[in-house]
């Protein structure tokens, strides 16, 4: 059987050296084929004796597996290279650029009231507004200044030379607390609310501009008192600043709708040239930072706004957001906020899933 | 306000230093500003005898000093002063020291190859006056080596902030009795002596306004001698911030600053018949003491002789009356003001002085004839002469005040529980009497007081604001309850989708230049324009908020940015009914430049077109809750829009929800930026609210059994049919069986008669139980064909 084993060598050989799978295709016929030559063998075993059968068949079916086996192994690793042949061909050069995706922001002023309405909204506070275009009445009279009051002179008002309806002259509101006013004489009480917006100064230098946002916030109920006052801002600032080391002083101040009036300062230190708010102003390294008004409702004011003040009190606070966003996430100007410099909002805006939440803590990590 | 620790020391016994009055004045509500101690200042500066002084060697207009410094060797100091000579004494600076006008720090040095070991120091050097002419010279018994600042006796100096409600404050006695009503110190009582005329006043008063001016109190004083101030009232009034001028001058300057209270002294000489407090004519005119001329109103108050104004009332005397060095018979005038009526012509006049700051927030009404003798006094003292009796005209308010108090109101209010009898002694020590049912009678100088309320400012304010203590306020039992309007989240939710979807937030200037405004003014709408704006470009409210971004924009073109994507939410101002304003919530998108700048996969940059701003608007819409399916694209976006590039978003035909598309050429120009640009405005207001806020349940998921087929149709139409017509009645025509169409080709040209298009639609069908036989599907398609026909349309063969 010398002869077997001689096709097999000689398959086995023309099957490795062939160089397409047409090749291959022409040599299975060859040797499996109909007209093959290791199908003729096969043939051959009919005629055979039962013991020559015996003898020879597993031999030729051998070989018949041998060649078919050489066959498909040799398709495969042909089949093999030509794709490794066409995936070489499609190679990418990845270091080149993806298409470009616009990158948008979040207004640092927008992500403060976001975060204020969180922090606020846990102490049962909802949020008002009321217009900017304000009446002299809710913006001076109600507010406990009268025409000639000299705090009025204080405020840099922008005029309209439009009459108010209910007399006075129309103008653009100096802070947010006619929203005060607005929102007992709608909503009665008690009332919690704060009212953050946009307020207006003639007034331009590095720290101040014309248009800016303040945040105004109301308490009126039947028990409240300064004590109250003391631990809403430590509590709101406290969750402003993630922080627990804030520690506040209260002064005694004026203003026209609170009284008492207290102004309060916040300890801080300035760490590589900026302030960081923490830790009690009297402390080695550290001062004090102006940073709310507030005091008890007037009770004219809560008297003007139709309630009575001997069963109503309560407190109220005013501070800047701009200036929160300032001392929190680190602009020095503030002029810089109403430029619209998509490189200034790249730097200091924030990404729309920055949603403040309370669980998160409200602030954005930098 | 600036007064030194000296001059408060004048009114206050107290042991405290300056840093334990500045920590109690910020406690009690009096905010220091500034304190500044010049023996840190004059640190360096000492008292210097000359021992000899020779011509410098090489230059002509230097001496060569030997000066005595008090220890250790004479010290050789090289002067340029002409009057440094031998014998006298002056001020040395030695090297370390700081020279406070200037900041330099003194070394040792070479002057012309000459040593010299300090500086002898003129008063403008140390601040101590204008002379600059030579160097300060000291008296012969001044003692050498001593520190100038102990040799001057100068002290601290106070900057405070006076809040106005307390005029009292504003002079360095109210100052000092609140200092001591919070334990600081022990007040002083004013030495009062009364000082009894010699002889009738020459001249006659008169009150011919008793609204403006109620009371006015004056004498003549005869024979005085106007020279300078003593050093130690010089030095009190430098300290405040206030330049000497003359010794009648300093004498009211003290007593304002000292008391509070401002007085005026005319020039006898300069008067003519009796002086009157009256109203201005109209037209009159005054040169005031700061040489301005002023033209007065009728209403205004002033003190006035036979030939016109001397005064304009409690704000500012006249050039003409006031006091020189020839000054030798004076009237002095105390009087009080309405402080209402002061305010008024103050702002007015646009014209501040501290006379106006102290009487328009209420002077003590009390303190005019003790004011009198004390200015009397003074003059007496100072600038010699004698004294006529006291006239008075008018009486000034003294009506008593009186509050009901109840002390528990201090804990009610103020938070913190004062035991009676401390806030008791705490009102008397400012003035304040209470009766033993507290009846409170509230003190003259005190016209800030109204209420119970005041009085717990008073008492907590000198107990101490830092013994308050936190209380919480009362939460709901469990989480906190949601508070956001539905319009707040809406802004909230829009504002984050448009910076998802790369949009920048920008916030912009609330009022934009008129010619701006006026581009985008809502027709028929006056705008809203400031009287007094910071600048003519910052003069009318927007009434839209485009202006505003296509300045942003620009800003950035000109710094090189290719591509702008910026977005605000934030409100128009349009004008209500009723007068007052209605300010409309708004979101506006600005793409500008490139949408895609040029890349190596896709070749050229892409600029921005009407579709991107279609799709900013479409999406936003849909994030506010808009129903997206339901709104119409219709024209009339408003001529600041490309004619044919732009269109509304309306639910019905009436209510615009938002306008969007590129602007118009004009536009661009008047805002001088290059195009393309597109623009998006919706109006949040116009968006109606979703209703059933508290259902949070979707409908129940139905999938539909069997897969949807997919048809396309080929319509011809004219070229004017808008497509979305088109896809709308093709949506319309089998509504059981479409559930959506979609226009995938728009082809004009070959093949395409004139005036036509040819319109691609891929119409999506749902079969419900049954998938369809071909019979259906030819029902179906026919009911397309027929709609489509509605809007001109034939099916393409």
């Amino acid at each position: 059987m010398a002869e077997l084993e001689q096709i097999e060598a000689e398959a086995r050989t023309r099957i490795s050296e062939a160089e397409s799978l047409g090749a291959l295709e022409t040599l299975r016929v060859e040797y499996l084929g109909k007209q093959g030559s290791v199908s003729a063998l096969l043939k051959t075993l009919g005629k055979m004796s039962p013991e020559e059968r015996q003898e020879k068949a597993p031999k030729i079916q051998g070989l018949r597996q041998a060649v078919a086996g050489a066959l498909a192994d040799r398709k495969q690793a042909m089949e093999a290279a030509e794709l490794e042949a066409r995936l070489a061909a499609e190679t990418l050069d990845l270091s080149l650029p993806e298409p470009a995706e616009p990158k948008g922001s979040v207004h640092p002023v927008s992500q403060v009231m976001d975060e204020l309405a969180e922090i606020f909204a846990d102490l049962g506070f909802a949020v008002a507004t009321g217009p900017e275009i304000e009446d002299d009445w809710y913006n001076f009279t109600a507010l406990n200044m009268p025409e000639s009051h000299p705090a009025r002179a204080m405020h840099d008002t922008f005029y309209f030379p439009d009459q108010a309806p209910k007399g006075g002259r129309m103008l653009l509101r100096t802070h947010t607390s006619p929203v005060q006013v607005r929102t007992m004489m709608a909503e009665g009480a008690p009332v919690r609310i704060i009212a953050p917006g946009r307020v207006y100064r003639s007034d331009s230098d590095a720290t101040h501009t014309p248009m800016f946002h303040q945040i105004e916030g109301l308490v009126i109920d039947r028990d409240i008192h300064l004590g109250h006052l003391k631990w809403t801002l430590e509590t709101f600032l406290k969750a402003f600043f993630e922080r627990d080391d804030i520690v506040l002083r209260l002064r005694p101040s004026y203003f026209p709708f609170t009284e008492p009036s207290v102004e309060v300062d916040v300890g801080y230190s300035v760490e590589k040239g900026r302030r960081v708010v923490g830790g009690s102003g009297d402390a080695p390294g550290h001062a004090w930072m102006e940073v709310l008004g507030s005091g008890m409702v007037n009770r004219r004011v809560i008297e003007m706004s139709g309630l009575d003040p001997d069963e109503w009190q309560g407190f109220a606070f005013g501070t800047g957001v701009d200036r929160l966003a300032m001392l929190k996430y680190g602009m020095d100007d503030l002029r810089a906020f109403f430029d619209g410099d998509v490189r200034w909002m790249a730097h200091y805006g924030f990404s729309a899933f920055d949603q403040p939440t309370l669980s998160a803590g409200v602030g954005a990590s930098a | 306000m600036k007064f030194s620790l000296n001059w408060l020391k004048t009114y206050l016994d107290t042991e405290a230093s300056a840093d334990d009055i500045a920590a109690k004045l910020n406690a009690i509500g009096i905010e220091v500003e500034g304190l500044e101690d010049p023996a840190e200042t004059l640190a360096g500066f000492r008292v210097a005898h000359v021992l000899t002084a020779e011509k410098h060697k090489d230059a002509d207009k230097l001496q060569v000093l030997s000066v005595d410094t008090g220890e250790g060797e004479a010290l050789q100091v090289v002067c340029g002063a002409p009057n440094a000579r031998a014998g006298m004494k002056g001020v040395l600076g030695l090297p370390g020291a700081v020279v406070p006008t200037n900041g330099m720090k003194l070394r040792k040095s070479a002057i012309r190859g000459v040593e010299s070991n300090g500086m002898m120091c003129s008063a403008r050097e140390l601040d101590l006056g204008d002379d600059h002419a030579g160097i300060i010279e000291l008296p012969d018994d001044a003692p050498i080596g001593t520190s100038f600042a102990e040799y001057r006796a100068s002290s601290p100096v106070f900057d405070v902030a006076i809040t106005p409600n307390r005029p009292d404050c504003m002079g360095v006695y109210g100052i000092a009795r609140d200092l001591a009503a919070a334990g600081l110190g022990t007040l002083k009582p004013l030495e009062i002596n009364k000082t009894e005329g010699t002889f009738p006043c020459p001249v006659e008063i008169r009150i011919d306004e008793p609204e403006g001016c109620p009371a006015f109190f004056g004498r003549v004083i005869r024979g005085v001698k106007n020279g300078v101030s003593p050093q130690w009232m010089q030095d009190a009034l430098r300290d405040a911030g206030q330049r000497p001028i003359s010794a009648l001058v300093d004498i009211t300057n003290y007593l304002m600053l000292g008391l509070g209270r401002p007085a005026h002294v005319y020039d006898l000489a300069k008067l003519e018949g009796p002086v009157v407090a009256r109203h201005a004519k109209d037209g009159e005119q005054v040169l005031a003491l700061n040489e301005k001329s002023y033209t007065l109103e009728p209403g205004m108050t002033v003190i006035a002789d036979d030939q016109g104004v001397h005064d304009i009332a409690g704000i500012m005397g006249g050039e003409e009356s006031g006091v020189s060095e020839e000054t030798t018979d004076v009237l002095l005038e105390i009087a009080y003001f309405n402080p209402e009526a002061i305010g008024v012509t103050g702002r007015k006049l646009g014209l501040a002085s501290d006379a106006r700051t102290r009487f328009e927030r209420g002077v003590d009404p009390a303190f005019l004839d003790d004011g009198l003798d004390l200015l009397t006094q003074l003059i007496l003292e100072i600038c010699g002469g004698e004294a006529s009796d006291i006239v008075r005209a008018g009486a000034p308010p003294l009506g008593a005040r009186t509050v009901s108090f109840n002390p528990a109101l201090t804990g009610n209010l103020g938070g913190v529980d004062v035991p009676e009898a401390e806030q008791r002694a705490i009102l008397a020590k400012l003035g304040f009497m209470a009766s033993e049912d507290w009846q409170v009678g509230v003190p003259t100088w005190r016209p800030d007081i109204e209420g119970p309320a005041d009085l717990v400012e008073e008492v907590v304010r000198i107990y101490g604001l830092d013994k308050v203590q936190s209380a919480a306020l009362s939460r709901v039992e469990g989480v906190a309850r949601p508070t956001a309007t539905q319009q707040q989240k809406v802004e909230r939710r829009i504002r984050r989708a448009a910076a998802a979807r790369g949009l920048n937030e920008a916030v912009t200037w609330s009022f934009i230049p008129v010619p701006e405004a006026e581009h985008f003014a809502i027709d028929s709408q006056a705008l809203w324009l400031l009287d007094n704006p910071i600048s003519e470009d910052m003069k009318a409210m927007r009434p839209s908020l485009l202006p505003g971004l296509l300045s942003a924009a620009k800003r950035n073109m000109d710094r090189g940015a290719q591509g702008i994507r910026l977005f605000e939410v934030g409100r128009r101002y349009l004008r209500g009914a009723d007068g007052m304003s209605d300010e409309r919530p708004t979101l506006a998108v600005l793409l500008a430049g490139e949408r895609a700048p040029r890349d190596w996969a896709a070749g050229k940059s892409v600029p921005f077109d009407a579709f991107d701003a279609k799709a900013e608007a479409l999406a936003l819409l849909n994030q506010a809750g808009a129903p997206a399916d339901r709104l119409q694209v219709m024209g009339e976006a408003g001529h600041q829009f490309h004619p044919g590039q732009s269109a509304t978003l309306r639910l019905g035909p009436k209510n615009v929800l938002a306008r969007f598309g590129t602007l118009h050429p004009r536009t661009l120009e008047a805002f001088d930026i290059e195009g393309p640009v597109m623009a998006v405005e919706i109006f949040l207001d116009a968006i109606p609210g979703k209703k059933g806020g508290q259902n949070f349940a979707r409908p129940a998921y139905a999938p539909p059994t069997l897969q949807t087929v997919m048809r396309d149709f080929a319509f011809l139409v004219d070229t004017d049919v808008p497509a979305g017509d088109l896809l709308r009645s093709v949506k319309g025509a089998d509504k059981a069986n479409i559930v959506d169409a979609r226009i995938f080709d728009d082809f004009r040209g070959a093949g395409v008669p004139e005036g036509k298009k040819s319109l691609a639609v891929e119409v999506t069908l749902q079969p419900g139980e049954k998938s369809y036989t071909e019979e259906d599907l030819k029902v179906i398609s026919d009911k397309v064909v027929k709609a489509a026909a509605k809007q001109g349309a034939e099916l393409r063969g």
